[in-house]
């Protein structure tokens, strides 16, 4: 039994993040205080929830994009253009509060992080260019183009609904959280209730072999880079809602780096082939986890990083089933060849 | 050759990241959003003056910021009522783009040069060009780092550390009769920045004074909105008692607004705001009483440059770093002064 428990995918994540939990319940037990305020919880638990929702959605786009094999820079650079885009519409129109005008812009701005991902997809499936050099084209351009939209200068909107994406509460819990969820359910449907999932990842164990047995492979690369972009677009209309401006110069700045984090940490290998959806969230509630933790116990800025590099090396360390076997081999003797050769694979 | 492209793509990659991690925080002194003009053209070339205007050849870093675009239109207006023939180029963030302006200025023989270094190094070989030809050459808002400082005649820039000493000041005096423990909670600019070391130290060095003024808590918001609300935010939860806020610029603060109102709490009321900068969304909100006290980092520098121009032509003798003149600005004097803000 414990023996299944611990071959899960999900186990070593998810230990990680208990172990991160009981470190703050020890040293910082009001981390875990939740109250009711302003008719909705609040609290450390429902924060992490709450920002950690954009990486969430980033990572899991990129999850898929790493299962064919590929990687996705660009995402940090669709955020700061569609957060750019919306905040820009909205801030022009006349009556920012509209309802209508707020419903447009996100139209508008997640229609364009489509074309953001198309442009991706047509560069790595169509033109055959690495994914690592296609998408660093649109990493660079992209945080040019959001200057160009916000002129390089800070946009400020003051608009209930637009502000709800981000920043309101539905049923006590952050609107964002829904906005993930149902993101999460429609990709792990799609991917493991019908073929798409088989095909992305066939695809990614071997592009050539799969065109061979008939997956039209161009087709599911498209796929993936498109629905990278549009979770990389949703992304940053969360963020920019959450402060009621855009900031095309810091708006998902080095979200991509995170969100690669993510996905390895939840298990999915950057060699492609093979992905964990669940365990990409569980990756990106580590990260966020992290992140206010080290705010929390006050660690000077100096060294946050340092802390963070450590923690994250800790992770994959214990990730590794290799390390972990080193480690527990002085425990257990007597094991052959050939037994653990068998085990291994279960 | 596969593992080649491999190593190549990753210090490509590395290359970019370097790049425009540079470009990506150099936004140290925020940015209202008021529209940004059309950046000036590149070094209008006038003829020579005939009729013994003054001519000044300026270069400005680029028009990144609100602030920026209203440093830039100090230096116009100011130019024209002095009455100067400015030369303004925009180099666009780019350090080739400025010198080439500065040799343009040198052939021009453009009476005095002055300029906003894109950045630190990397200038004596331009700048002794200028001095060859006995052009006079004042730095503004950003200083170089030449060891031979007879390059340049003067340095007009703000004080960080000032700014940080009169933040501290105004809270010194607000709570010099407290008997008890006043908590502070303080948003540090970019990491390693020097707007954000050098107003932590003024302030730290103020509050020193009294020891119930206590920093409880002291953390990086890069100088965005964003991370100011999402660090507030956990402030907010590890420390429940908090009486002042400290950010290094408007927008962290603004972010932190943002927190504060989100735990239920009034942000001016309840905990005691105090900014850097003064730009106009930050201004807007110490006019609601949101903010209560903003050090300014004044752009307007330009008639304190034309007063330099004029001192360095009638050949007195000029200090070596002349500071800007910058105003502090509680809620009430905001709202008095809100209308007229340029920037």
């Amino acid at each position: 039994m414990w023996n299944r428990i611990s071959k899960h995918h999900l186990f070593w994540p998810l230990m990680v993040l208990a172990a991160l939990l009981l470190f703050n319940l020890i040293y910082k037990p009001a981390f875990f205080s939740i109250r009711i305020q302003g008719g909705h919880l609040y609290g450390s638990l429902i924060d992490i929830l709450n920002y950690g929702a954009p990486l969430i959605l980033v990572a899991i786009g990129m999850t898929l994009v790493i299962a064919t094999g590929g990687i996705d820079l660009s995402v940090g650079s669709i955020v700061a253009i569609s957060g750019a885009v919306a905040c820009l519409l909205v801030s022009k129109s006349a009556d920012q509060n509209s309802l209508g005008i707020v419903l447009t812009a996100v139209a508008v701005s997640l229609g364009l992080a489509i074309v953001c991902g198309l442009w991706n997809g047509v560069l790595v499936a169509g033109v055959g260019m690495q994914a690592i050099i296609a998408t660093l084209i649109l990493m660079v351009a992209g945080r040019g183009i959001a200057q160009l939209v916000t002129s390089g200068q800070i946009i400020t909107v003051s608009s209930n609904p637009y502000e709800y994406i981000g920043a309101g509460w539905l049923a006590l819990l952050p609107f964002s959280i829904f906005i993930v969820a149902a993101v999460w359910l429609a990709a792990a449907w799609l991917t493991r209730r019908t073929a798409l999932g088989l095909f992305i990842e066939s695809v990614g164990s071997n592009a050539t072999a799969s065109r061979l047995a008939g997956i039209r492979s161009r087709s599911v690369i498209f796929a993936v880079y498109i629905f990278c972009g549009l979770c990389a677009g949703m992304a940053g209309l969360i963020l920019s809602s959450n402060v009621s401006s855009a900031d095309g110069n810091n708006a998902g700045l080095w979200y991509e780096l995170d969100a690669i984090l993510a996905v390895v940490i939840g298990g999915t290998s950057l060699n492609g082939g093979r992905f964990y959806l669940s365990g990409t969230v569980v990756g990106a509630l580590i990260i966020q986890t992290l992140t206010t933790t080290i705010y929390m116990i006050g660690v000077p800025p100096e060294i946050t990083l340092v802390v963070k590099a450590f923690v994250v090396f800790a992770v994959c360390l214990v990730q590794s089933e290799k390390f972990r076997n080193v480690l527990t081999s002085k425990w257990r003797k007597r094991r052959y060849q050939a037994e653990r050769e068998v085990t291994h694979h279960v | 050759m596969k593992r080649f492209t491999k190593i190549g793509a990753a210090a490509g990659i590395v290359a970019v990241m370097l790049f425009t991690a540079a470009c990506g925080g150099g936004t140290n002194n925020g940015g209202g959003n008021s529209p940004v003009d059309a950046p000036a053209n590149n070094a209008s070339s006038g003829e020579a003056p005939a009729d013994g205007k003054v001519v000044l050849g300026f270069s400005q870093v680029g028009a990144e910021s609100g602030w920026r675009t209203a440093n830039s239109d100090s230096i116009k207006e100011s130019a024209k009522a002095a009455g100067f023939e400015l030369k303004f180029s925009d180099a666009q963030q780019k350090q080739e783009n400025q010198i080439k302006a500065l040799r343009s200025f040198i052939q021009q023989k453009v009476d005095v040069i002055a300029f906003s270094p894109v950045v630190e190094s990397g200038w004596d070989t331009v700048l002794q060009e200028a001095k060859d030809a006995g052009i006079p050459v004042i730095l503004t808002d950003r200083a170089v780092d030449s060891k031979d400082t007879s390059l340049y005649k003067t340095f007009i820039g703000s004080d960080f550390v000032e700014e940080g000493r009169r933040a501290g000041k105004w809270l010194v005096e607000q709570f010099k009769d407290a008997a008890e423990p006043v908590k502070i909670v303080e948003l540090q600019g970019t990491t390693g920045s020097a707007p954000a070391i050098d107003r932590k130290s003024g302030f730290e060095e103020i509050i020193k004074e009294n020891p119930n003024l206590q920093i409880v808590a002291s953390q990086t918001g890069d100088f965005t909105r964003a991370k100011g609300k999402e660090v507030m935010q956990s402030f907010l939860q590890a420390h429940p008692d908090i009486d002042v806020l400290y950010a290094h610029n408007d927008d962290m603060g603004l972010g932190a607004i943002q927190a504060i109102e989100a735990a239920g709490l009034v942000p001016g009321k309840d905990i005691i705001i105090i900014t850097v900068d003064a730009v106009k969304d930050g201004m807007t909100a110490a006019a609601e009483g949101k903010i209560n006290f903003i050090v300014e980092c004044n752009p307007l520098l330009g008639p304190q440059l034309m007063q330099a121009v004029n001192d360095v032509l009638a050949g007195k003798e000029i200090e070596s770093r002349i500071v800007t003149e910058e105003g502090t600005f509680t809620s009430e004097e905001a709202k008095a002064v809100l209308a007229d803000r340029k920037y």
